[in-house]
C-alpha cells in the first residue's frame, strides 16, 4: 500500500496523481461519463472575480458584477466570509478552479466534487442536454464580451448600461420554458447577427407602420384582432423581436442577456439535485480511495469534517438557519436512494416497490439524468428521509391571524411534506406568473401584461413599479400591469403612472 | 482526460472595470461620504481609504417578486415540538422569512446600508476630483534621480540573462550559412558527377574516381559538420538604456501668524488647510518639499511640530514671513526648476503700516516666482487691512492668487474646493 501523499501541501504533479487516481474510479468502477476536465489553479483574488462573475469565465462589464465585486471582497477581507472551495463551469472541457490556498485534502475533494461529480451532472441531467450546449458556451461568451464592449465604444457605456440594466431586471422572464433553442456556433452567431441587425429593423418597422395608404392590409386588419395572438411569457424575446423603437444593437442586447439566462435556467432548477449528486460522488470516490489504502487516516480525518460541515443543515430554530442547505438535502437523497436499492426495509418495499433491491447505480443515474429538484424531491424523498430532517409545513394564510402546522413528519404528513417541499423548488410557482397579453398596434401602442396570481399571493409593489420603468425604458411606449385572480383585476400598475384606473381589454 | 493548468499569474484584476463602473455609478454617494469623512478624520488619517455606505435600495436590482400576502406553505427542516394542527402567532417579518428558495435578497427588499472600502488612491480621487492646480507645471532634468529603462535595441556584448534567442539563432544560421556555402557547393558538384559516373558504364579509372569523390565528400561532409551549430560569435543581447526621468517638483510654504492672537483652534483649521494642501499637491507632483514659516513680529523657518504646537506671543508682522519666503526661494529654490506654492494662514490681524508693503512684496516680488498663492484667514469677524489690500491683488492676478475666509472645519473643505476649482473660462 501506498499513499499518493503524506501532509497537507500540494503541488502540480499531486494534483494529477491525485485527479488520475479519481478519474479512474468514477469512470471504470461507477461508469461516470464526464467532459474532459480543464483544471485552473487560482489565487484568492482570482476566485473572487470569479465569484463576482457568476460564474462566467468571461463576462461582459456591468456596474451589477463591480458591486458583488465589493461586497465579496469587503466581507472576505473582514472574515466574514470564506470563498468556495470551487467553481465549476458548464463548458466542454468542463473548467473547476481550484484555489491554491487549499491542502491538498480540499483540492481531492474539489477534484472529485467538481470535476466528477457536477461534470458528469452537466453531461448527464436532461435539462442541461436540452437547454445548454457546453461546447459553445465560451466562444458566445467572448462573442458577448466583445459585441458589449464594441457598443460601449459606439453608443457610449451609459446607454449600453441602461439597457442592460433593464434587461437584467426581466432575465429571470427572458427564458424559453417549453421550446427548445437549436445550438450553433460561435462564427454562425456573429454571421446571424450581422443579417439579423439588417432583417429585424425591417419586420419591426413593418408591423408598425400606420399609414394606411402605404399598407393596404392595415386596412383589412381588425383593430379588435390580438397582438400577439397567444399570451407571451418570454418578455425579453417578445421585446427583441417587437419593440418598436429600439435599435438594431440593443435588440441584440437584449439577445445575449436572453441567452445567458437560458444558459443559467437550468443551474437555477437542479440546486439541490446538482449539488446533492456532487456531493454523493466525492463521499463516494474519497472513501474508495481510502479503502485502496492510497490515502491516510489524516486526509480522511480532513475530509470528512469538510464534507460534514458542507452537508449540515441547521434547524430552523438555529441563528444562522437561511432556509434549506441544497447540499444537505441533495446528498441525503442520493444516499437514501443508494440505501433503499442496497438494504430495503419494508417501509420502502411499500413506498417504492421498484426501486427496493434494484442495481442502485443504474437508479441514482436514471435519477440524476432525468429530473429536477421538483420532480426529484416529489419522486424520491423517502419517509425515513422526511423524519431525519424532521419536516414540517407551514401554512401562512393571510386572512388569519395566525399561522398553522398543516404537516409534519408523521404517517399523515409525509406526502404533504413532500408535495410542499417539491413545490418550493418549483420555478413557476416561487416566480410570479407574468406575460404579455398584448400590444396595441393601432392605437396608443400601450403594452399589457398579465400577472396570473395563485393563492392570493401578490406581487412586491416596490419592486414591480421598478421593473415597469425599466420596460417601459425598452418598449417605450405606456406599459400596463394588472394581476389577475380568478377572472378579476385585483391590482394594476402602470407606467408612466395613471391616475384612473385602466380598462381590461 | 484532465489538463491543470497554473492560472495563478493571470491578471488578478479582472474585476477592476465592473469595480469602477460601479464606483461612476453611485459617485454622488461616494463624493458624500468623502466630503463627510474630511470633516470628520482627524488630520494624520486623511490618507487612507473610507467605508462607503449606500442605502441598498438605491442600489437594488429590481425583479418581479411575490409581496407579503396571500397564501403560501413553507417547509422547514429541524421540527421539536410542533403537532399538526398546532397554531402560534405570526412571527415578526410575516413572509419575508423567505420562501425556502435560496435568494433570501429576493424577497422583502432590506433597508440596510451596502457598505463596502474605497482605498487610499479612490478615496483621493473623489477628493480631488474636478479641482485643478493653477498654472503650468515646470518639469525638471534632475541628475540621479529617477530612471526608467528603455529598449535599446540589439548589442552583441551583454549578459546571459538577456540574450535575445532569435536573434542569436538567427546569426548563428548566417554564419553558417556563410562558412559552409563554398563547402557545400563543392559536395553538391562532386555529388551529381558522381551521380553521372554512376549512370555510366563502369570502367576501373570510373571506379577509382568514385573512390576518390566518396572519400571527398566524406571529408568535405565532417568539414561542415564541424562548423559550430552556436558561437559566442553569434550571441546576440537585448540592451536597455537608462534614461533620467525628468520629475516635476514642487515645494510648498506653509504660512502662519502665531502672534498672541491666534489661539489652537485657528491653527487646528489653518492645518487642515494645509494638509488638504499638500494632498493635493503631492497628487501632482513626483517630489514635494514643505517649508513652515511662522512668524509674528519676525519670522522664523521651523519643523513641522513646532510649526503647529509651539505657542509665542507678540504682535503681528506679515511681511518678516513673505520676506524670509522671498530669501528662501532665492537660496533653494531656483525658479526655473521648482514649482512654488504658498499657503498662507492668519487671523488678519497685522500692523496697518504692513499691510501695503506686504501687499507689494507679494505682487513684486513673490508672484513672478510663484504657481499659486492663496490666503486663508481664519477668522469670523470683519475683515482688517491686510485682506483689503490682498483682494486688490487677486483682482490684478486671478489665476495666481486667491483669498478666503474659514469660520469653522466644516468650511474648509468647500473654500478648498473653491480655491482649486477648475477654472472653465481659463481651459
Amino acid at each position: 500500500m501506498t499513499y499518493l501523499s503524506e501532509g497537507s501541501d500540494w503541488n502540480f504533479e499531486l494534483l494529477a496523481d491525485y485527479d488520475k487516481a479519481i478519474a479512474d474510479i468514477a469512470h471504470n468502477k461507477y461508469g461516470l461519463d464526464t467532459y474532459p476536465n480543464q483544471i485552473e489553479v487560482i489565487s484568492s483574488e482570482q476566485m473572487m472575480d470569479a465569484y463576482s462573475s457568476v460564474g462566467m469565465p468571461v463576462g461582459y462589464n456591468h456596474w451589477s458584477f463591480g458591486k458583488q465585486f465589493v461586497e465579496v471582497e469587503g466581507r472576505y477581507r473582514r472574515g466574514q466570509m470564506g470563498l468556495a472551495y470551487e467553481i465549476v463551469i458548464n463548458s466542454d472541457p468542463c473548467i473547476a478552479y481550484l484555489m491554491e490556498e487549499n491542502s491538498i485534502t480540499m483540492q481531492a475533494l474539489v477534484i472529485a466534487h467538481a470535476c466528477y461529480g457536477h461534470n458528469s451532472f452537466f453531461k448527464g441531467n436532461y435539462l442541461f442536454k436540452t437547454w445548454t450546449d457546453a461546447s459553445s458556451i465560451i466562444d458566445y461568451l467572448v462573442f458577448a464580451r466583445n459585441y458589449i464592449a464594441d457598443c460601449e465604444q459606439r453608443h457610449g457605456v451609459t446607454a449600453v448600461e441602461e439597457t442592460l440594466d433593464s434587461c437584467h431586471a426581466l432575465m429571470n422572464y427572458g427564458v424559453d420554458r417549453y421550446k427548445r433553442p437549436s445550438p450553433i456556433s460561435a462564427v454562425e452567431e456573429r454571421k446571424r447577427q450581422r443579417e439579423r441587425e439588417d432583417i429585424l429593423q425591417k419586420q419591426v418597422s413593418e408591423l408598425w407602420r400606420t399609414f394606411p395608404q402605404l399598407q393596404p392590409a392595415a386596412r383589412t386588419r381588425e383593430a379588435a384582432t390580438r397582438f400577439p395572438a397567444e399570451p407571451q411569457e418570454n418578455l425579453l424575446y417578445f421585446l427583441e423581436k417587437n419593440a418598436p423603437l429600439l435599435q438594431p444593437w440593443q435588440r441584440e442586447i437584449i439577445r445575449i442577456v436572453r441567452k445567458m439566462a437560458q444558459y443559467f435556467y437550468p443551474q437555477r432548477q437542479t440546486k439541490v439535485m446538482n449539488e446533492g449528486w456532487a456531493c454523493l460522488w466525492h463521499y463516494t470516490l474519497l472513501n474508495d480511495l481510502y479503502d485502496a489504502g492510497k490515502v491516510t487516516d489524516g486526509f480522511m480525518l480532513e475530509f470528512l469534517q469538510n464534507h460534514s460541515q458542507v452537508v449540515y443543515q441547521p434547524p430552523f430554530s438555529a441563528p444562522f438557519y437561511s432556509g434549506m442547505n441544497p447540499y444537505a438535502l441533495g446528498f441525503n437523497m442520493f444516499q437514501d436512494i443508494r440505501r433503499i436499492c442496497e438494504n430495503p426495509d419494508d417501509e420502502d418495499r411499500e413506498w417504492f416497490p421498484e426501486m427496493a433491491g434494484s442495481d442502485w447505480l443504474q437508479t441514482v443515474k436514471f435519477a440524476m439524468e432525468s429530473f429536477k429538484d421538483e420532480s426529484f424531491i416529489q419522486q424520491f424523498l423517502s419517509p425515513r428521509l422526511i423524519r431525519h430532517f424532521k419536516f414540517f409545513q407551514i401554512m401562512d394564510d393571510d386572512r388569519n391571524d395566525y399561522v398553522e402546522v398543516s404537516a409534519i413528519h408523521n404517517e399523515t404528513g409525509y406526502k404533504k411534506v413532500r408535495d410542499a417541499l417539491a413545490e418550493q423548488y418549483n420555478l413557476s410557482i416561487q416566480e410570479p406568473n407574468i406575460q404579455i397579453v398584448s400590444a396595441n398596434l393601432h392605437g396608443d401602442r400601450a403594452l399589457t401584461l398579465r400577472h396570473q396570481r395563485s393563492d392570493g399571493r401578490p406581487l412586491d409593489e416596490h419592486s414591480a413599479t421598478e421593473v415597469l420603468r425599466h420596460l417601459h425604458r425598452l418598449w417605450k411606449f405606456d406599459v400596463h400591469l394588472e394581476s389577475v385572480e380568478n377572472g378579476t383585476v385585483t391590482e394594476s400598475y402602470s407606467m408612466p403612472p395613471v391616475t384612473e384606473p385602466i380598462t381590461v381589454m | 482526460m484532465s489538463y491543470i493548468i497554473d492560472r495563478r499569474l493571470n491578471d488578478k484584476r479582472k474585476s477592476t472595470v465592473n469595480r469602477q463602473r460601479f464606483l461612476r455609478r453611485y459617485r454622488s454617494h461616494i463624493r458624500e461620504a468623502v466630503n463627510d469623512a474630511v470633516n470628520r478624520r482627524s488630520i494624520q488619517d486623511m490618507e487612507q481609504g473610507e467605508r462607503i455606505s449606500i442605502p441598498q435600495k438605491d442600489l437594488s436590482e429590481p425583479i418581479f417578486h411575490h409581496g407579503p400576502g396571500g397564501q403560501r406553505s413553507i417547509v422547514h427542516p429541524g421540527n421539536k415540538e410542533f403537532n399538526q394542527g398546532d397554531r402560534f402567532k405570526r412571527p415578526e417579518g410575516g413572509g419575508g422569512q423567505g420562501s425556502g428558495e435560496g435568494d433570501a435578497s429576493d424577497q422583502g427588499e432590506g433597508q440596510d446600508e451596502f457598505a463596502f472600502e474605497i482605498d487610499k488612491q479612490e478615496f483621493l480621487n473623489f477628493l480631488f476630483e474636478d479641482l485643478e492646480l493653477p498654472n503650468l507645471v515646470k518639469r525638471h532634468l534632475e541628475g540621479a534621480q529617477v530612471f526608467k529603462t528603455r529598449h535599446g535595441g540589439i548589442v552583441s556584448q551583454g549578459m546571459p540573462a538577456k540574450i535575445n534567442i532569435v536573434r542569436s539563432m538567427r546569426q548563428a544560421s548566417m554564419r553558417r550559412r556563410a562558412l559552409t556555402a563554398a563547402t557545400r557547393r563543392r559536395i553538391r558538384d562532386m555529388k551529381e558527377e558522381r551521380e553521372t559516373l554512376l549512370q555510366q558504364d563502369q570502367s576501373p579509372q570510373r571506379q577509382a574516381r568514385l573512390q576518390e569523390l566518396d572519400e571527398l565528400i566524406a571529408r568535405l561532409e565532417r568539414r561542415v559538420e564541424r562548423i559550430p551549430y552556436l558561437d559566442t560569435v553569434d550571441l546576440r543581447f537585448n540592451h536597455h538604456i537608462k534614461e533620467p526621468v525628468p520629475v516635476s517638483r514642487a515645494v510648498m510654504f506653509c504660512i502662519m501668524d502665531v502672534s498672541g492672537s491666534m489661539n489652537q483652534d485657528m491653527k487646528d483649521l489653518a492645518k487642515r488647510f494645509f494638509l488638504l494642501l499638500y494632498l493635493f499637491l503631492e497628487r501632482n507632483y513626483d517630489q514635494i518639499e514643505v517649508v513652515f514659516i511662522r512668524h509674528h513680529t519676525s519670522a522664523k523657518e521651523v519643523t513641522e511640530e513646532e510649526f503647529f504646537y509651539s505657542r509665542e506671543t507678540g504682535g503681528t508682522i506679515v511681511s518678516s514671513a513673505l520676506k524670509l519666503t522671498r530669501d528662501i526661494i532665492n537660496e533653494r529654490y531656483p525658479v526655473d526648476q521648482w514649482n512654488i506654492y504658498a499657503a498662507q494662514a492668519s487671523d488678519g490681524d497685522n500692523w496697518n503700516d504692513d499691510s501695503p508693503a506686504c501687499a507689494k512684496m507679494i505682487e513684486e516680488e513673490l508672484l513672478p516666482k510663484m504657481q499659486y498663492f492663496s490666503y486663508v484667514e481664519v477668522m469670523p469677524r470683519a475683515h482688517q487691512a491686510l485682506w483689503d489690500h490682498y483682494e486688490t491683488i487677486m483682482a490684478r492676478h486671478p489665476g495666481a492668487f486667491s483669498i478666503a475666509q474659514i469660520d469653522e472645519p466644516g468650511e474648509i473643505y468647500p473654500v478648498f474646493r473653491q480655491l482649486f476649482k477648475k477654472r472653465m473660462e481659463e481651459a
